[in-house]
């Protein structure tokens, strides 16, 4: 089986968002990129499928949509081991714009598994992973925090309210996955990061696709009131101040 | 124009998410000027489905012949059936594991532009507009909606419940779709009877400052005082103290509870995101300058071992008043 792990190129989760003066978008001077989270997650447990012999685990590429200025956080997919990485040519739309490119490549490369992540750190859209299934129209599962193979057979692990499912799903399939799903990312070595110079980036035209939304406008939220702060030594005075000033005791 | 929401069941119940969920879609047919339609599938008692009329629904369709367990595609197609029997132009869902996974897979079917967590009532009608956080909460947007059709999936504990008073009728709806599921569900475990973080309206949470999983008996303790559920930093999970499902942060559970309170958490900033939208943040930490600070509306420096026994049990006594 070929598994496509699909990338979400986002800002470093610590950055201080702003966005240009007119608030129409996101300002990216001085921000380091990274793959997004819930991705590299994603790519990690890929790795960890194929390195394991038992598993018929053929092949892991990963997937992003993208400018030029993207490649290096592929290169970073690359360098963790993945053994091939695709860029669609595009200047990111919106999540169906994106997850039509996405299904393109994935219909292309006969992947038996495509990994998403169930959000992206930037615009929360948690859209693209199913999107791209209902384009392809074949299963998907989300919330999932553990995928492993029985013979050919794939069982996920989803989250429910309160507890989990173990969840038989026939390939071709999208899994959308969540924290749970790898214990931590995998870092790239040296000889990884090496490695990763001489692997494959193939780069593919976008194809034509529609924006369901766009967006209008950003906005900071409102400054927070200051912390009320209580002595130590006075914790009568913090429950008296949420019984009857925040009325929430 | 109409609104359809899909209220989800727990074993046959709906809980407060669906009732908010029927304000919130009752706010929004308001807007359009059109009625609220709820979906709901699998079996629910008639008294149960009648409850929803209470806030906002004026119909109430009833696949109970569908399958409980839940598979993407046979959902869509049912979710789907009903948008198109009711006619709306709406889809209002929640966002959480069951919207999730199905509303994208709407969004392609319907044709219909996906704005997800929202947090209020679209901001205009045509086109719909409507505001939702972004950047893990550090920002909002303004998300235009291209498409006829709109889904709006809906933030927990974000909206208002609203009763009307009114009451709805039922309707027995057979959404004639395949329902051979593509997957099929081998195992399921579940804690029964358990407080779920997403559902609880006071967390008790504890960070690295609690310094061992062995010490946890007092935040538990609080929290079956304030009748909460407890929670934990990444730290806390990472190193194995608490189970993963009770961390929250970016890459955890996203909560926003009436009243949070954090022990020995400093805040960085992808803690911060999953506790951000909480009506009440309450801190106890030893470094005066942690970052916690900057997020909480009460704060005391402190050792939360230390303060913890007495909040416990002046909170016990001002209950007891």
């Amino acid at each position: 089986m070929r598994i496509l792990v699909c990338i979400s190129n986002v800002p470093d989760t610590t950055t201080k968002v702003k966005f240009s003066t007119d608030q129409l978008s996101f300002d990216d001077s001085g921000v380091q990129w990274i793959i997004n989270p819930w991705d590299e997650l994603a790519l990690t447990r890929a790795m960890e499928l194929k390195e394991d012999p038992s598993n018929p685990v053929s092949n892991v590429t990963v997937v992003s949509v993208g400018a030029p200025s993207a490649e290096p956080t592929l290169r970073k997919a690359l360098a963790i081991g993945a053994d091939d990485a695709i860029r669609v040519d595009a200047v990111s739309g919106d999540a169906h714009f994106v997850a039509a490119q996405l299904a393109a490549v994935a219909s292309d490369g006969d992947f038996g598994a495509i990994l998403c992540g169930i959000e992206s750190s930037d615009y929360n859209g948690s859209a693209v992973g199913g999107m791209i299934s209902e384009i392809m129209g074949i299963p998907s599962v989300s919330a999932v925090s553990g995928i492993r193979f029985e013979g050919e057979e794939v069982i996920l692990s989803r989250d429910i309210d309160g507890g989990k499912e173990e969840v038989s799903v026939p390939a071709p399939f999208v899994a959308i996955v969540q924290k749970g799903i790898a214990r931590e990312p995998r870092i790239a070595a040296m000889r990884g990061i090496m490695m990763a110079r001489k692997k494959p980036l193939q780069v593919v035209a976008a194809t034509d696709a529609e924006s369901f939304t766009s967006y209008q406008a950003f906005t900071m939220p409102e400054p927070k009131a200051p912390c009320k702060m209580v002595d130590a030594d006075n914790v009568k005075e913090l429950v008296n101040l949420l019984q009857n000033e925040a009325k929430v005791l | 124009m109409s609104v359809l929401v899909y209220t989800e069941n727990w074993d046959g119940k709906f809980k407060k998410l669906s009732c908010e969920l029927v304000s919130y879609a009752k706010s929004v047919a308001a807007l359009l000027g059109g009625d609220v339609s709820a979906l709901s599938i699998g079996s629910v008692d008639q008294d149960e489905l009648s409850s929803l009329g209470n806030y906002g629904a004026s119909l109430v369709l009833s696949a109970d012949g569908a399958p409980s367990g839940l598979d993407n595609q046979v959902y869509t197609a049912i979710i789907a059936a009903a948008m198109e029997k009711t006619g709306a132009s709406v889809l209002v869902m929640a966002h959480n594991n069951t919207g999730k996974a199905i509303a994208p897979r709407l969004s392609v079917r319907l044709k219909a532009g996906l704005a997800a967590g929202v947090t209020a009532v679209p901001e205009s009608a045509g086109p719909l507009v409507v505001n939702k956080k972004v950047f893990s909460g550090k920002a909002f947007a303004k998300v235009k909606i291209l498409t006829e059709k709109a889904i709006l999936t809906l933030s927990q504990n974000s909206f208002e419940i609203n009763e009307t008073g009114g009451s709805a009728s039922i309707e027995s709806f057979d959404p004639g779709v395949d329902a051979s599921a593509a997957t099929s569900i081998k195992d399921v475990q579940k804690q029964e009877g358990k407080l779920l973080l997403t559902d609880a309206d006071v967390v008790i949470s504890g960070g690295r400052g609690m310094k061992s999983g062995d010490n946890w008996a007092p935040l538990e303790e609080l929290a079956t005082v304030l009748e909460g559920a407890t929670a934990c930093s990444r730290p806390v999970s990472d190193e194995g103290w608490r189970p993963h499902g009770e961390h929250t942060g970016q890459t955890g559970k996203i909560i926003a509870p009436n009243l949070y309170m954090a022990f020995g958490i400093s805040g960085a900033i992808q803690h911060l995101a999953g506790v951000s939208s909480s009506k009440c943040i309450v801190a106890v930490n030893t470094d005066k300058d942690a970052p916690i600070f900057e997020a909480a509306d009460y704060g005391i420096v402190g050792d939360a071992l230390k303060v913890l026994p007495e909040l416990i049990s002046e909170i016990r006594a001002a209950k007891a008043q």
